[in-house]
């Protein structure tokens, strides 16, 4: 008995997810000690609003990694699909069939990128780096460089996706959670996900395997695409405004959250609870450096050091392998964890 | 001082957290001479090679060579103490040249501008000592794996090394390149070079070496002068026990008149017009030189690559496979020759790596259900015996042979009609692969198609009741009973005229 729940306790905490949580409530209960501003509603809702949007992007990036690959348009296929229904708006044309157009482009930019890198054999390093100039030039093109304001012209119902609450929790947030607990499900249990971890894993065995490769590959860009496009939508509703420049950079952003969050860069390993846990950890600390009245010229320097630590404390805990890493030591977790069964 | 010996190690031991990898091990090499080094996967090979090697330093024991202490801190201490080594798979930059890979990290130069004609020259003089038939110039990329590794002996040769460590070199040649490095390392003996010869093959460790050394988990067991002794003794030595009969009984009940499959004028890229049947009870060997095509054949059969043109028939109906999965759906499968790359998920755990190939067999509306794959996982780890720490641990923990049996149950729970291995034991040690060998044997009674395609001699030889010999992309003849011999087999996959070879069928 008292083995059985050792056991499952060494489980539990040898997970990346684990740990990152673990800094998070470290990270919380310093800075609320410290500021207890940290706690109050208003920045709650500040941090959940920009974990939204950010973290859309990162559960796009975690499945790309997954599947061995990368994604650098996620933030200008944002802004394109974002430029493109509000110019539709502009236009008279009714908020939701400009949405629906909108998704249209998302999916012919994600069955480009998956195109391109199946079927042509394309680096989807380069690939997506191409795609990235390609979408944030069609929203410069667009909007002639600078941003429309589509005050007046949204319907209510629209903008109450990205502006609303409920209970006093933001829609948005409610919509981050609802699709961070869908693709958690789908990539953990779902047969058409497996083949998404086969691939990435070794793409010769997994053709080998009987799987269709191309169309698992396809499949992920089209997905990934069409969670950017969601993200532009709903960065339009929140907004009031079509900007080209939306999400510049966020593809950085996203790809750190999912590396802190235990997603492998080689591709086979990795989920979207890590990521969504890593989404939070960069929040929280950028907010919490904010609540320090630390410069917001700092939030950049310590992303890339919090970055950089994670992955440096993971490859020196995994080189000498069963030794537990250094966090966990730190929380006196070590002596629960033993051998290491994939999880 | 025994000025006879060239490396004198004496009880080393080495210890990784957790395990005692070798435990007092002996290794004596004379000057001039070519030494063996035998040992089932895991008997501590490598790792004593390691430490010679300069790779990670023991924790006990002590080593002589050349009269001298010798501890190498790094590979560079071992390499300028006079040993090179010639790892199995083999490091060498594929965008340089030859010449400029033999002379790494000592280009010759002029003004601190690189010395191009010297080196070209100095090259090919070493080359040419190696009797090899390339220039110097040519781009690592565009060598066979045979010249490569001629490159790498090239690199140890310039490098006057004393001692020569070839770890598995013959696992990727052809028999007749096999027979070529052997003159090189010939050569090397009677210029004083001796050779530390690690491999699998008996055949070639009693063709080449002088005396053998035998490990066993981490031991040293014996060594032995090759010219007193058997392969039997060397088998006995490194498994503990006698292992019987080298290969199971053949088929007893082939049904003459039960086509499994037929293949009739199949055609592709790197084959033409082949056509040949497997009868229901048989094991159909495919022999031949690496290259002629054996494997292309099979993957055109499965739909893994495109063919040209051919009728395939299962079980007398014709089939047309598209993509891989259709020949999956009807019962084909094929088992490839590199398990690392195109294999394995290495870093996924061995019960994802079972389920790979049948989902279906593990979800239901499209979700998988962990109960049933690791109750369908455990069923064929039992089934094969395969030797696991346990379900949920990265397949990489295992050893080759138990690696293979976990692709070949993969396989199995698609509930194949027709097994097609190529290179079923390939880089896995004596015990494991007769278990392999019983097993196909198994399949095979139970009314399973079996095909294997091997480069080994002996196992098509020990293993198959009917050998399809391939040269050059054709099919140069088939060979059954008593005319499947070594020579018979030579013959015909280098293109010798059919009448040459006797029995011919």
């Amino acid at each position: 008995m008292k083995n059985k729940v050792m056991k499952a306790a060494k489980t539990v905490f040898s997970q990346r997810e684990v740990t990152v949580f673990l800094i998070i409530v470290l990270v919380v209960v310093v800075t609320s000690i410290i500021q207890p501003k940290f706690l109050n509603t208003n920045n709650m809702r500040s941090i959940a609003l920009s974990v939204s949007v950010d973290g859309l992007f990162a559960i796009g990036l975690t499945m790309a990694l997954i599947l061995g690959g990368i994604e650098l348009s996620v933030g200008s296929v944002a802004a394109m699909t974002c430029v493109i229904t509000g110019y539709l708006a502009l236009q008279g044309v009714n908020i939701w069939v400009a949405c629906i157009a909108s998704i249209a482009s998302g999916l012919v930019v994600g069955l480009f990128n998956g195109f391109m890198i199946s079927k042509i054999g394309l680096p989807p390093f380069i690939v997506t780096l191409g795609m990235e100039n390609l979408a944030r030039g069609m929203a410069y093109i667009i909007t002639t460089g600078s941003p429309l304001s589509v005050s007046g012209y949204l319907s209510q119902s629209f903008r109450y996706f990205a502006t609303g609450s409920v209970f006093g929790i933001p829609v948005l947030f409610i919509i981050f959670i609802v699709i961070s607990a869908v693709a958690f499900i789908f990539m953990k249990y779902s047969k058409t996900c497996r083949n998404m971890y086969y691939v990435g894993s070794n793409e010769n065995a997994a053709r080998l395997s009987g799987i269709n490769v191309d169309r698992v590959k396809i499949g992920v860009y089209v997905t990934i695409a069409l969670i950017s496009t969601l993200a532009g939508i709903l960065s339009l509703a929140r907004f009031n405004v079509a900007t080209p420049e939306l999400s510049k950079g966020a593809e950085t952003t996203a790809i750190s959250a999912a590396v802190i969050g235990g997603t492998s860069m080689t591709g086979g390993s990795g989920g979207v609870l890590g990521t969504v846990m890593g989404i939070f950890l960069l929040k929280i600390v950028n907010s919490a450096l904010v609540m320090m009245n630390v410069s917001v010229y700092w939030q950049e320097f310590v992303q890339g050091a919090i970055l950089v630590l994670a992955v440096t404390i993971d490859y020196l805990s995994h080189r000498k392998s069963g030794k537990p890493s250094f966090i966990m030591k730190f929380f006196g977790l070590d002596k629960l964890v033993g051998a290491k069964p994939e999880t | 001082m025994n000025s006879a010996l060239l490396l004198e190690v004496k009880d080393l031991s080495k210890e990784f957290p957790g395990t005692r990898a070798l435990n007092n091990v002996r290794l004596d090499v004379r000057r001039g001479e070519v030494h063996g080094l035998c040992g089932e996967n895991g008997a501590g090979k490598s790792t004593l090679m390691n430490i010679v090697g300069g790779v990670f330093p023991a924790t006990g024991g002590s080593m002589i060579f050349d009269g001298k202490a010798f501890n190498p801190r790094n590979p560079k201490d071992s390499q300028d103490s006079g040993i090179s080594f010639v790892h199995q798979e083999l490091c060498l930059c594929p965008h340089l040249s030859a010449a400029e890979n033999i002379f790494i990290g000592r280009l010759p130069n002029k003004g601190g501008k690189i010395n191009f004609k010297k080196l070209y020259e100095d090259a090919d003089a070493v080359l040419q000592t190696l009797d090899a038939n390339f220039s110097s110039k040519t781009l690592v990329s565009n060598l066979t794996v045979s010249e490569q590794q001629l490159v790498e002996i090239a690199k140890a040769v310039s490098l006057n090394c004393k001692l020569l460590i070839l770890d598995e070199p013959t696992s990727s040649l052809t028999d007749k390149e096999t027979v070529k490095l052997f003159q090189v390392v010939k050569e090397l003996k009677k210029k004083g070079i001796s050779t530390l010869f690690i491999s699998h093959r008996m055949k070639e460790v009693f063709e080449i070496c002088d005396r053998v050394t035998v490990l066993k988990d981490g031991s040293y067991v014996g060594c032995m002068n090759i010219s007193e002794i058997t392969h039997e003794d060397v088998i006995r030595a490194m498994v503990g026990r006698d292992l019987g009969e080298l290969y199971p009984d053949k088929s007893s009940k082939i049904e003459e008149d039960k086509f499994l499959i037929k293949v009739e004028n199949l055609s592709g890229d790197g084959f033409e017009n082949i056509g040949f049947t497997l009868k229901k009870g048989e094991i159909l060997g495919f022999a031949g030189l690496v290259g002629a095509g054996r494997s292309e054949v099979m993957r055109g059969l499965c739909g893994i690559d495109p063919i040209k043109s051919g009728e395939i028939y299962l079980n007398g109906k014709k089939q047309r496979f598209k993509r891989y999965r259709d020949a999956v759906k009807k019962g084909i499968c094929y088992l490839t020759e590199d398990r690392k790359n195109s294999g394995l998920f290495l870093q996924m755990s061995i019960a994802k790596n079972i389920a790979s190939a049948n989902l279906e067999a593990v979800s239901k509306y499209g979700w998988i259900v962990k109960n049933r794959e690791y109750s369908m996982s455990e069923k064929y780890v039992k089934a094969l015996s395969i030797k696991i720490p346990g379900l949920s641990y990265p397949i990489s923990n295992l050893s080759g042979g138990n690696q293979q049996k976990c692709l070949i149950g993969k396989w199995l729970s698609t509930d194949p009609k027709v097994i097609i291995m190529d290179e079923p034991t390939r880089g896995i040690d004596v015990g494991a692969k007769r278990e392999i060998h019983n097993l196909l044997r198994v399949l095979c009674e139970q009314g399973v198609g079996v095909i294997i395609v091997s480069s080994e001699l002996p196992e098509i030889i020990g293993v198959a009741d009917r050998v399809a010999v391939m040269h050059e992309g054709k099919l140069a003849g088939f060979l059954q009973g008593e005319n499947i011999s070594e020579e018979n087999i030579m013959k015909l996959a280098s293109g010798a005229s059919l009448s040459m070879a006797s029995g011919v069928s």
